[in-house]
């Protein structure tokens, strides 16, 4: 390529661009839970679609990188796909789709199933990083609560929820606080997910675009649920397996099939599906086809 | 009542540019004493309440607070966490609006228990039960505690703000203007629940108002401001039945008769 011919960097983002989020993700490390402000570029992308995510992963990417990037739990769906052809040009990075051979995982709400590991880094697309924001919207003020650790107002929220629904119907976003110290809200993922975030191995990094905020929760880094003592926090349960793999205890998605009230429950996580099905589990649904094979 | 004064209000003065706020105010304020500020509008009261509440930084002047160990404490010196911490549990503010005081967004029965989750009561049951305790105590039935303050009356929400502010039995309340903006039925009602709590908890507090009923059915003691000094001070009755001071009399003559 010609010399003054206009090209990218590699992962896109300038050194210095990629220097200053180093910066503010070992500070975000340095503090679990602790919202680092950064300078949040424009990305080509719009704002909703992981440009905090993406710049988190262009900073941390190297070329020997193995990347992941699901949405909903899936790798096949528009962000997923496209931010994946994003980091692939731009910074000929391999790919994948199974959990277990990435080093980086970029999501959008949701854990994988499998147990991440050592080594790995699971990248979050954060809309709203502040878990405070909906119930008081001066953000002098969030941020002195978080400094001087005022979360009572964290359980008005699901004091509210009880008095209204009976039980704390929060099923996603739900709030969190980290090492014992900062509530953090983890992204828009299901409730269902927050126990794998508990002592992970893997490194977690939130990355928020629009409202330029950066934090992290080191590996083996204690997570707890808010919750109140007569109203634990627990986790959604399914009656149903996988139609696909028959997985039980994953998180399932209910795909409507038609208008006479027809409906299935899949895996979130296409590649725990994937992998299950190669290895020969059978769901309710796939059994049918099978007998008609033979 | 005990031998020590609960606040000591030693010279306090704020001023805004070169435009007096309030100056050189001083006072004891005593266990189990409600004293009045009174004045007409922009003579410095709310001014002073700020000064001493905390919220509002005074230019000179040292406001020193007796805490739960008996130690006084000077408020100007505490950290922030620490005055943040006793505002929310040793004091209680009411406001005269009560939107300003109240999150008009949750129930009744969050607004009540909001104090206590701040304080790490992480039980929802007992927080409940204690929150409809209280809403009884301030005559709002039992049935309204799933309620948005914005679906109560004004005297309800003051109610509610005042249920919300003692929840953590506090041994100081400021109140702006409480009865500001309320018909005077509903004001006679709240005043009388006022006082009884008042005389039930054993609350020491500092009450401004511009309406000398409210002074003469509250407090002990008042305080006469004008321009930002105090010009008159002493027990109520004293101060309505006898004013001294040119100003005062003014003051007391312009009560409407009806």
């Amino acid at each position: 390529m010609s010399a003054d011919l206009a090209t990218y960097n590699f992962a896109y983002l300038d050194e210095q661009t990629k220097r200053m989020i180093r910066r503010a993700i070992l500070k975000a490390i340095a503090i679990p839970g602790y919202q680092v402000p950064f300078a949040s570029r424009e990305m080509p992308m719009p704002y909703g679609w992981g440009t905090g995510g993406v710049q988190v992963t262009a900073a941390i990417i190297g070329p020997d990188d193995v990347l992941k990037v699901i949405d909903q739990g899936a790798d096949d769906t528009t962000n997923a796909v496209s931010i994946r052809a994003f980091f692939q040009k731009v910074a000929n990075v391999a790919v994948t789709t199974h959990t277990k051979d990435a080093t980086i995982i970029q999501t959008r709400h949701r854990i994988p199933e499998q147990k991440l590991t050592e080594g790995q880094v699971l990248v979050y697309q954060v809309p709203i990083p502040e878990p405070l924001r909906f119930l008081e919207p001066r953000e002098t003020e969030t941020r002195k609560m978080h400094a001087l650790e005022e979360y009572g107002l964290m359980h008005v929220k699901l004091y509210e929820d009880i008095a209204h629904n009976g039980r704390i119907s929060k099923t996603y976003a739900y709030p969190v606080k980290v090492d014992g110290r900062y509530v953090m809200d983890p992204s828009p993922t299901p409730k269902f997910d927050n126990p794998k975030m508990h002592m992970s191995d893997a490194l977690q990094l939130f990355g928020a675009g629009r409202e330029k905020r950066i934090y992290a929760v080191p590996p083996h880094t204690e997570v707890v649920s808010l919750d109140f003592e007569d109203h634990p926090f627990e986790i959604q349960t399914f009656e149903q397996d996988c139609a696909l793999c028959g997985a039980h205890g994953v998180y399932l998605d209910e795909v409507v099939l038609d208008d006479q009230g027809g409906r299935m429950f899949v895996c979130s996580d296409t590649d725990h599906c994937e992998d299950r099905r190669e290895h020969g589990h059978v769901g309710e649904m796939l059994a049918p086809n099978q007998e008609a094979a033979e | 009542m005990s031998d020590n004064p609960l606040l000591k209000v030693s010279g306090v003065s704020k001023f805004y540019g070169s435009r007096i706020g309030c100056q050189d105010v001083s006072f004891d304020l005593w266990p189990g004493e409600v004293l009045a500020i009174v004045g007409e509008s922009g003579s410095g009261k709310t001014t002073l309440l700020n000064c001493l509440s905390t919220r509002l930084m005074p230019s000179a002047g040292s406001v020193e607070y007796r805490m739960r160990d008996g130690n006084f404490r000077d408020l100007y010196h505490m950290s922030e966490a620490e005055r943040r911490f006793l505002m929310r549990t040793d004091w209680g503010f009411v406001h005269q609006n009560p939107a300003d005081g109240l999150r008009m967004t949750v129930s009744a029965g969050a607004n009540v228990g909001e104090r206590l989750m701040a304080v790490g009561d992480r039980h929802y049951g007992k927080i409940r039960e204690t929150a409809t305790d209280w809403l009884g105590r301030v005559e709002i039935s039992a049935d309204r505690i799933d309620d948005q303050p914005r679906a109560f009356s004004g005297g309800m929400r003051q109610r509610l703000q005042i249920a919300r502010n003692l929840v953590t039995g506090p041994r100081l309340v400021f109140m702006d203007e409480p009865t500001g903006g309320l018909d005077v039925s509903v004001q006679a009602r709240l005043l009388d629940l006022v006082r009884g709590l008042v005389n039930d908890l054993g609350l020491s507090a500092i009450v401004v108002t511009h309406d000398l009923a409210v002074a003469r059915l509250l407090s002990h003691r008042m305080m006469v401001m004008k321009d930002g000094h105090v010009i008159e001070q002493g027990l109520t009755d004293r101060v309505l039945d006898d004013p001294r001071e040119p100003y005062t009399q003014l003051l007391v003559s312009s009560i409407l008769q009806v």
